[in-house]
């Protein structure tokens, strides 16, 4: 699956689609291919002030778990209600119906220290 | 071909064979439930279904047809330590006076029970040379949680509560970071060198004046002796830390060389391993916590203790001059960790296994697992790879990423392999430092003649993946179902039986 | 013993090893070698081992009394098929079933276990056990304090004092503040006082147990239920009599969000203490947050239905210290004899069980309290114990009572000073006519004594 290149990266596998003051966020491809099937994620509260880089959720597979990281702090505005009856969704459609919450941005420059599509896809080619 | 290949028809659930009106009369009921308590306080239906004795001992005799135990076959389960469970143990565990006593029974009418307490703590006491054991916790992750509280109290106690943090070799137990975080403690972990085992420069780096606890299992889960234990040990106390021993493996030292000698200040055993528990499919396990002499006092509740008897003579036994008791009081124990006083019924069978060997005997258990252990290492390594090649103790790590590579064929599907020619399989993909792993573990009490089995059942299985690895990837074939998909028991959990008429939507 | 080597095998697989001798073998570094023997007792053939725990046997006269103890632990009749079926091999000899082509019969029998703790407590999930029922109090505790982030617990009094202790025990860990609710003169716990004091919010769980420590049915009323809701607050049932659980409303009906207990009534024996089981059943919200292993049905690769180990990526051996809970072991072969019981059972059985507790102990009740000088302590409905108050020491009364050959209950004064002249007495279906008419006349004489001093 190629990089949308109109996605920004974050070291820790996840995406973020700014749009105005609010931020999509989601786990790349290369994140659900190596957790493998996916069985449950946990997000944050709606309401919830998080910090960027902060360990905000959990995504589980059957045999692995791992920390979701947010790219960006703000306020969570939304939650994808659609993985909690389906979580594969996450590994179908990682970067479309996948996506997991968003945040209203507390400070938009913080995307300026995340990763273009190019330097995110040198990233996992090491 | 398994052992268990005969039935492959599912069977229904206890729930799905019931009829009203089939019950059977094992105590007189004492009327109407309403004649004692007013309706508001009573349930309405109680949808359980009434069976026939003689269908409910078919059912429960052919669910047991469909498990493997150890009196069903070899069982090699890496760090389970899965040795034949003496039945003289269970008759024991089972005479009335011991089954039927309550744990509010006063002490001077309990005595035997005490006692059994008593010797069975002075006995880990010498073969681990700590100076006291709490048998209070009910399994060894509950124990290893006994000992961070131990640590934590004791911390605080000299007000060194500045010491937070936990180190955990990456060859430890799994359920090490998860009781440290139960205690608020952080975890640091380390990882081992080339030779699989903790350096101590590594480790010299990381402690400091925010150490805690240093765990560690040894040997370790790679089946290797930490042979720096010793300056492992003295750099944690140089830093103030303790050193606590996770007694998983504890089947490979005992008799032989002991965790206090090492210079541990906390450790736990895992009875129902060492000690010939039967495991139950799962518990109950027994898992005494054991501290060095400064760490007594914070020991969990109740601790069995003895004092000399009001008008006892020396004409009679020494056992017998003293009486036994229980003591509650602790003013600076880190309180009890489960309802009632010890898995009771557990510390009988250890004791008696303990009095089927005596020390030598279990100097000899020790060294025959070890024995048995690296036979199988060397044959093994004719056809798969032994990623630290040396003498092991009780268990040993082999990996199928070689074969995995060349035929597609991994660590899980042998395993699977091994369950239609009759073998448990060996613990998968622990510990995670190796790839593709498969750890061994025969024990003592098989024989040479299971061992070759073994070895030449797992050889033909490697030559097969060779020729053909198609067979080996569909195993297993012979069992009463095949793989199973987790990915649907983990999406769409079904967790229980639901009575049709119910209104739940479950 | 049981090691089946012999001289010949072992010099040939040191042969292979290319190793000279079984200490070489276990050889370790000079600074941590054995320095003297280790000291225990001699071996022992096994008819010598009989006779020895034959011996410890004939010291634990407290077995054989006539007994009114519970508290927690109680006395039940036990059908012999159990016993039969529960020490077959294939069952006592397994580990947890990770392999489960090879473990469909105890992965079953789990299923089974987790659907009878759902129907009895009228809850959604139960897990596949814990070690007991005061474990289970403070393993709910943990998952309430992961369900809303509060950092403090407020407990009836009520509850078992064992339990109480040991939830501290777990509390004093993760610097978790415990509060207690205060009780009522009838024995119950005082709910507009709980209604009260969650009304700050401040609360993670709100635990009570019924019956209670005194044997009193104990439940919040509709309002309180209702503060409890409002609150905010885990709402947690606690159930140290799991028989009652057959007679009583199932505590899902009263708003409990999660039900922990202890299982030994169902078939377990007695055993000084242990092994027990404990049990957790919640709401589907809680789903994730439960300790221990589940088992779940899917389906194998042919489409039959089939068991598994599931949700592990909960557990301590993935999530390391991100886990709920460090639990690993469970309480296997104690579920599976408490999964027996209640099908040798089944609801007419256990119904016959739960009514001949009630008539048991009230006839109990009745002989005792119309003893001059001894009175019922509490108003309250109970169900198969209840407090006595002897008006002189307890442990006096008990004592004298213990050299009649019978073990009258369990002294209050232990831990609550305000009762040290009462006594838990507990009859169940063992409890015959001729032990009530023995505790009756004793208790006569040891109160009369008293009266005339």
């Amino acid at each position: 699956m190629s990089l949308p290149a109109e996605l920004l990266y974050s070291k820790e596998h996840e995406w973020v689609k700014v749009d105005g003051d609010v931020a999509t966020i989601g786990i790349t491809d290369y994140a659900q291919n190596s957790l493998g099937d996916i069985v449950y994620v946990e997000m944050p509260r709606v309401g919830a002030a998080i910090e960027q880089f902060g360990s905000v959720g959990v995504v589980e597979s059957v045999k692995a778990v791992s920390d979701l990281f947010t790219p960006v702090g703000g306020e969570v505005t939304e939650v994808n209600g659609d993985l909690d009856a389906d979580p594969a969704l996450v590994n179908r459609e990682p970067f479309g119906g996948g996506w997991m919450f968003k945040v209203k941005l507390s400070d938009p420059s913080q995307t300026s220290g995340l990763l273009s599509a190019g330097d995110y896809d040198k990233l996992i080619s090491e | 071909m398994s052992r268990l290949a005969s039935d492959h028809t599912a069977s229904p659930l206890i729930f799905e064979i019931g009829q009203d009106g089939r019950a059977n009369k094992y105590v007189d009921g004492g009327g109407e439930l309403s004649d004692f308590l007013p309706e508001s306080a009573l349930r309405g239906e109680l949808p359980l279904p009434d069976n026939s004795e003689l269908d409910v001992v078919r059912h429960y005799t052919r669910l047991s047809q469909r498990t493997f135990g150890i009196d069903v076959g070899f069982y090699p389960l890496g760090s389970c330590t899965m040795k034949y469970n003496p039945r003289v143990n269970d008759t024991m565990a089972n005479l009335p006076p011991m089954r039927d006593l309550h744990p509010y029974a006063p002490d001077e009418l309990s005595q035997g029970a005490l006692q059994v307490m008593y010797e069975l703590e002075r006995t880990f006491c010498s073969l681990f040379g700590m100076a006291a054991f709490s048998l209070n916790p009910a399994a060894g992750a509950h124990a290893e949680l006994a000992a961070l509280l131990i640590a934590k109290a004791y911390f605080k106690d000299r007000g060194e509560t500045k010491r937070d943090k936990v180190i955990v070799p990456d060859t430890a137990h799994g359920t090490n970071p998860a009781s440290a975080a139960m205690c608020g403690f952080k975890v640091i972990s380390l990882k081992s060198d080339e030779r699989g085992r903790v350096s101590v420069d590594e480790l010299k780096k990381v402690l400091g004046p925010d150490t805690a606890v240093c765990m560690m299992t040894n040997p370790n889960t790679l089946g290797l002796f930490e042979d720096h234990i010793h300056e492992i040990t003295k750099a944690v106390h140089d830093a103030g830390g303790l050193m606590y021993y996770d007694g998983a493996n504890g089947n490979a030292i005992m008799g032989n060389v002991r965790p206090g000698d090492m210079g541990f200040d906390l450790m736990h055993l895992n009875t129902h391993k060492t000690f010939t528990i039967p495991h139950g499919g799962g518990g109950a396990g027994h898992g005494p916590v054991g501290v060095a002499a400064h760490l007594v006092d914070y020991l969990p509740t109740p601790y069995v203790r003895s004092r000399p008897k009001d008008g006892a003579d020396e004409s009679l036994a020494p056992s017998d001059q003293v009486e036994f008791y229980l003591d509650f009081d602790m003013p600076k124990s880190i309180g009890p960790m489960r309802s009632f006083w010890s898995n009771f019924a557990h510390a009988v069978r250890a004791l008696a296994y303990i009095y089927a060997n005596g020390a030598e005997g279990l100097a000899k258990v020790s060294q025959l697992a070890v024995l048995n252990a690296n036979y199988i290492r060397v044959k093994v390594r004719e056809f798969l790879e032994t990623p630290y090649d040396e003498i092991c103790r009780h268990e040993f790590v082999a990996s199928a990423q070689e074969l995995k590579k060349e035929t597609g064929v991994r660590a899980l599907d042998i395993a699977k392999a091994l369950l239609d020619r009759g073998y448990m399989a060996p613990t998968m993909y622990f510990p995670l430092i190796v790839p593709e792993c498969l750890m061994v573990e025969p024990t003592e009490t098989e024989s040479k003649e299971t061992l070759d089995g073994f070895i030449e059942t797992l050889r033909d299985i490697v030559a097969e993946a060779k020729r053909s690895p198609e067979a080996i990837l569909t195993a297993p074939k012979y069992t009463v179902v095949g793989r199973l998909d987790e990915t649907r028991a983990a999406r769409q959990p079904d967790l229980r039986w639901v009575p049709a008429s119910s209104p739940s939507e479950q | 013993m049981y090691t089946p080597h012999t001289d010949k095998d072992i010099r040939e697989m040191l042969a292979a090893i290319g190793v000279a001798s079984l200490e070489e073998l276990v050889r370790v570094p000079d600074a941590v070698r054995l320095r003297e023997p280790i000291d225990i007792v001699p071996a022992l053939c096994e008819a010598d081992i009989q006779r020895r725990f034959e011996h410890f046997a004939r010291k634990n006269t407290g077995a054989s009394c006539i007994s009114f103890l519970g508290a927690g632990a109680y006395r039940h009749y036990i059908p012999p098929a159990i016993a039969a079926l529960a020490m077959r091999g294939e069952f006592l000899t397994a580990y947890t079933p990770y392999q489960a082509e090879v473990s469909q019969g105890y992965l079953q029998a789990i299923y089974e276990w987790q659907t009878y703790i759902c129907l009895l407590t009228g809850l959604d999930i139960a897990n596949a056990s814990v070690y007991d029922g005061a474990t289970a109090l403070a393993e709910a505790a943990i998952m309430a304090l992961n369900a809303n982030n509060r950092k403090r617990i407020l407990v009836s009094r009520a509850i078992h004092p064992n339990y109480r202790a040991v939830l501290k025990t777990y509390c004093d860990g993760l610097e978790i503040e415990i509060d207690e609710a205060p009780l009522k003169a009838d024995g119950s716990t005082d709910f507009d006082a709980v209604a009260k004091m969650l009304e700050g919010k401040t609360y993670s769980a709100f635990a009570v147990q019924s019956p209670n420590f005194f044997g009193v049915v104990d439940t919040p009323d509709a309002a309180a239920q209702q503060a409890i809701k409002n609150s905010g607050t885990v709402s947690i049932a606690v159930v140290a009599e799991a028989l009652a659980l057959a007679a009583l409303t199932p505590p899902a009906q009263w708003g409990a969000e999660i039900v922990v207990g202890e299982g030994q009534s169902f078939g377990v024996p007695l055993a000084y203490g242990g092994p027990y089981v404990g049990f957790i059943a919640s709401n589907k919200d809680h789903m994730r947050r439960i300790p221990g292993r589940l088992v779940g049905k899917t389906l194998d690769v042919h489409g039959n239905e089939a068991f598994v180990l599931t949700l592990q990526a909960r557990e301590q051996h993935i999530r390391r210290e991100r886990a709920t809970s460090n639990i690993c072991t469970n309480q296997a072969h104690c579920a599976l004899i408490a999964t027996m019981y209640l099908a040798f059972m089944g609801k007419t059985g256990m119904r016959d069980v739960a009514s001949a507790n009630l008539k048991r102990s009230r006839d109990l009740a009745t002989r005792v309290s119309s003893i001059p000088g001894i009175t019922l302590q509490f108003e309250a409905p109970f169900f198969n114990e209840f407090v006595v108050n002897v008006h002189q020491p307890a442990a006096r009364v008990l004592a004298a009572l213990q050299e009649r050959g019978i073990l009258g209950g369990v002294d209050l004064g232990r831990w609550y000073p305000e009762l040290s002249e009462c006594i838990l007495m507990t009859a169940t279906e063992m409890t015959t006519t001729a032990d009530i008419a023995a505790l009756g006349d004793a208790l006569a004489e040891v109160a009369n004594v008293a009266l005339s001093v």
